[in-house]
């Protein structure tokens, strides 16, 4: 039996020990669980001292650019809430990583789901290319009008009564529908996670273990 | 007769290599191939610097089909002479190439050639000094900034009103009517409140969101003297959390309830994350589960546990792949911007609601834009590429 077969009878054992939660929970559950999660805290903290540490503050810093100091600084504030008495310093590192990130994603949020998604929306209500397309004057009165409704069921500064009501139900009855596609869309994409880790149980694990016992 | 004839031909020969192929030699002695022309080297316009835009035109023997150039060689120096080292080498029909490893305020020259099949090459052709540098604003974005600056003013503006004491009104938001209730179970029940802040670092909006609703949520925890658990996958995410949920308790009046354990980190892993808290509801058995902040795959496995062990669920994203499987598994779910309207909701802090508000007039400007330009558009009218963002 080589180290690699080893491996996946690991990795097998440990697939039907985070299988069996379906049953309840269990302490072969509670072992893969806990192997899990120390696993993956110790591997992501050595991750991150590799990939983020190195290369964007230690070797910048040997590197003589010495204004990576300043995040250097703001990393250590944040070390202070082990102390009481001086934790109120570490307020000074998680405001910036807070602001940094609402000032960052303003813009990012503004592009992404403002500008473009208007871009894409204004669209002409009848499509006249390459003569009368009725299918595509359908299609894009369909996204007029369920953007336009949608943005209503999402406008807070009124009461949703009257047309505005009825407009802001006609936007969750849109909202509904793409979710009803997305949700099978994700759902088979999830089967097919299934079927990729039976197979492996199947292909990598059973037939190689039977043919082992066999002799074959 | 015959000997004119010899000599006319011998003469014939002598001369052809001047007059049907006048073809140079390399130094090594090879013959050399015709030059690219044209090689111009620029800043690349409307960036951060640290760029420089080669081009120039192809060789008149690079033809498809019956080349014999097989590409470019592109060298860079720092010195118009001396120094050049190869930087890339292209396929044959190339024209164009983008320096980005260099650094701004530097004077670069560069210099192009091809080469061809058996180490021939063209004589180089040079371009420099150029500079490469940053623009500080791109024009091409100008629509952009006027969206933020229009934004950030009605904003202000309404910050300023609900400052001044004017009462602003905000929809009742299903998903937030039902807190009191979920938390006001737990306590009747003698189980705690689950709160899961999401799976993404305080770099992110919605997660930030989720820490806000969470100062709200432990308040009333708090103040029911319930108990709350939240189980963190960020470090920073954890750190902030357990600042929040301290102040909430202090806020209370009950810093003594306050519990630093039960806001713990577990770990980076989005699945090794989703086991343990897993795990946690399992064996806690919560009697109301919160999930508000950012969300992928492992959304519905959260929602599903939850769901079997009988928890009231109230889920807030703004992730659209994921608010379908919040939808169906949780008892209520704040929609996208919900999420963001939620903290404004639940506070009624001026800051909060005049922002909300302020966001509301965007969505008319919006909804106008939409329309009026969908009418225009209709008629031949391109309103749409207003919006285009580079």
């Amino acid at each position: 039996m080589s180290i690699d077969f080893i491996g996946v009878w690991i990795a097998a054992l440990l697939t039907l020990f985070i299988f069996s939660f379906l049953y309840k929970d269990n302490p072969f559950y509670k072992f893969a669980e806990y192997l899990y999660v120390g696993i993956s805290a110790g591997y992501f903290a050595a991750y991150y001292y590799h990939n983020v540490m190195v290369p964007n503050l230690f070797v910048p810093l040997q590197n003589h650019q010495f204004d990576y100091l300043i995040p250097l600084v703001l990393g250590i504030t944040i070390l202070f809430r082990l102390f009481p008495k001086y934790s109120w310093v570490s307020r000074y590192g998680f405001a910036y990583s807070v602001a940094m990130g609402a000032g960052i994603n303003f813009i990012v949020y503004l592009q992404a789901n403002a500008m473009q998604q208007i871009n894409a929306t204004i669209l002409p209500l009848i499509s006249l290319e390459g003569g009368f397309n009725l299918g595509q004057t359908i299609s894009n009165i369909i996204i007029v009008i369920g953007v336009s409704a949608g943005l209503v069921y999402f406008y807070f500064s009124k009461p949703h009564k009257g047309f505005l009501g009825s407009t802001a139900r006609l936007g969750i009855w849109f909202l509904m529908i793409s979710f009803g596609a997305s949700f099978g869309y994700t759902v088979m994409a999830r089967i097919s996670i299934l079927i990729g880790r039976m197979q492996f149980l199947i292909n990598d694990w059973i037939k190689p273990t039977i043919a082992l016992i066999s002799g074959s | 007769m015959n000997r004119y004839r010899a000599l006319f031909l011998l003469a014939l020969l002598a001369s052809t290599p001047y007059v049907f192929a006048q073809v140079e030699t390399s130094p090594e002695g090879g013959e050399l191939l015709a030059p690219p022309s044209n090689f111009i080297a620029e800043d690349t316009p409307l960036d951060n610097g640290n760029s420089i835009s080669l081009s120039w035109n192809l060789s008149p023997e690079d033809i498809i089909g019956k080349t014999d150039i097989e590409g470019y060689i592109i060298e860079r120096s720092t010195e118009k002479e001396t120094g050049y080292q190869k930087i890339a080498e292209l396929p044959a029909g190339t024209t164009s190439y983008t320096d980005t490893e260099i650094e701004n305020k530097k004077n670069y020259y560069y210099k192009v050639y091809s080469i061809g099949k058996g180490g021939i090459h063209s004589e180089p052709i040079y371009a420099g000094p150029v500079i490469a540098s940053t623009q500080w604003f791109n024009p091409e974005r100008t629509n952009m900034l006027v969206a933020s600056i229009l934004l950030s003013l009605f904003v202000l503006y309404f910050i300023f009103r609900a400052r001044k004491g004017e009462k602003l009104y905000i929809r009742p938001i299903a998903g937030l009517e039902a807190v009191q209730e979920a938390i006001g179970r737990a306590t009747e029940m003698g189980k705690p409140v689950l709160y899961i802040p999401g799976i993404m670092d305080m770099d992110d909006i919605q997660t930030i969101a989720g820490i806000t609703i969470l100062g709200k949520v432990a308040r009333m925890v708090a103040e029911y003297d319930a108990e709350i658990l939240v189980p963190c996958c960020r470090s920073l995410v954890m750190t902030i959390a357990r600042e929040t949920v301290k102040e909430a308790y202090l806020d209370a009046g009950r810093p003594d309830a306050f519990k630093t354990d039960n806001i713990r980190y577990l770990t980076d892993d989005q699945f090794g994350y989703v086991a343990a808290v897993d795990g946690i509801m399992l064996r806690e058995k919560p009697a109301a589960n919160f999930y508000l902040g950012t969300f992928y795959a492992e959304s519905l496995i959260l929602a599903e546990t939850g769901h079997s062990v009988g928890a009231i669920q109230i889920a807030g994203t703004a992730m659209p792949s994921q608010l379908p499987f919040f939808v169906a598994a949780c008892d209520y779910t704040l929609i996208g911007e919900e999420l963001f309207a939620a903290s404004a909701y639940l506070s009624g802090e001026p800051l909060m609601l005049g922002s909300l508000i302020g966001q509301d007039m965007g969505k008319v400007i919006i909804l106008a834009f939409i329309i009026v330009g969908s009418v225009l558009e209709t008629f031949g009218v391109d309103v749409s590429s207003l919006f285009l963002t580079k």
